[in-house]
């Protein structure tokens, strides 16, 4: 086991740094989440309610995944860019589940 | 409006913005990934912001709570589609060796936060809630 010399591993920690920052925003989703989930099961919970409540279920597991598996490409030295399709799919969730609030407050 | 849909256009093609240009340093892709989870994270915080003041705010006149809710979750919903958008644009620049793009959103932002503050505030002060 020896330690890794400087050109294996990035002195500013940029992987890591990026992988936090993945991890923060895992996190505020899922806080978003919570709220979302508590606006959908205000009711006496309805079959429409708990579908409501599955769809944002859905949407924070997609979310997860995708931050998952950018954590783990994040594990590399070099690690390789963004993959759009992670990019659209993190942003397809923030969207999604502020078309679901405007959906169930009005 | 044209520049808007050609870039929307590029959000779904990435292999036309790789065909660009030269791969920039690993870190700088980074820092521009960073920078996107920044803004989503704004976005999210601006949705869950919308989730609140709907559920946290009782109170409020139905007017006041509902129109506050969905001014929140539309900009948190403009936020997130423009962090895609930044970052495509800024990955594209760097693999091209130009300037990073400039924009008016952030001054756009922190106008709207900050009057949606000042609405709150004035809400509060003047009772204008359906409860005294």
């Amino acid at each position: 086991m020896t330690t890794p010399g400087p050109a294996a591993r990035d002195a500013g920690l940029q992987p890591e740094r990026t992988r936090l920052a993945w991890r923060r925003t895992t996190l505020a989703c899922s806080v978003t989440a919570v709220l979302a989930l508590r606006t959908a099961l205000r009711g006496s919970g309805s079959p429409v309610e708990v579908l409501g409540a599955a769809v944002i279920v859905l949407i924070w597991l997609a979310f997860l995944g995708v931050a998952h598996r950018r954590v783990r490409q994040l594990a590399a030295a070099r690690p390789p860019g963004l993959p759009a399709r992670s990019a659209l799919a993190a942003v397809a969730c923030a969207v999604a589940l502020s078309v679901f609030a405007v959906a169930v407050i009005i | 409006m044209i520049d808007f849909v050609k870039d929307v256009r590029l959000w779904f093609a990435p292999q036309r913005v790789r065909d660009e240009g030269e791969t920039p340093d690993y870190r700088f892709s980074l820092a521009n990934e960073r920078t996107f989870l920044a803004w989503i994270r704004t976005a999210l915080a601006l949705v869950g912001g919308g989730f609140a003041v709907d559920q946290f705010l009782p109170d409020l006149r139905w007017g006041v709570r509902v129109g506050m809710s969905l001014a929140l979750l539309a900009v948190g919903a403009a936020c997130a589609l423009r962090a895609v958008n930044h970052w495509v644009k800024c990955e594209r620049a760097m693999r091209r060796g130009e300037d990073l793009p400039l924009s008016r959103f952030p001054v756009v932002l922190s106008l709207g936060v900050g009057l949606v503050a000042v609405a709150m505030v004035l809400v509060v002060l003047m009772g204008w809630t359906s409860r005294p």
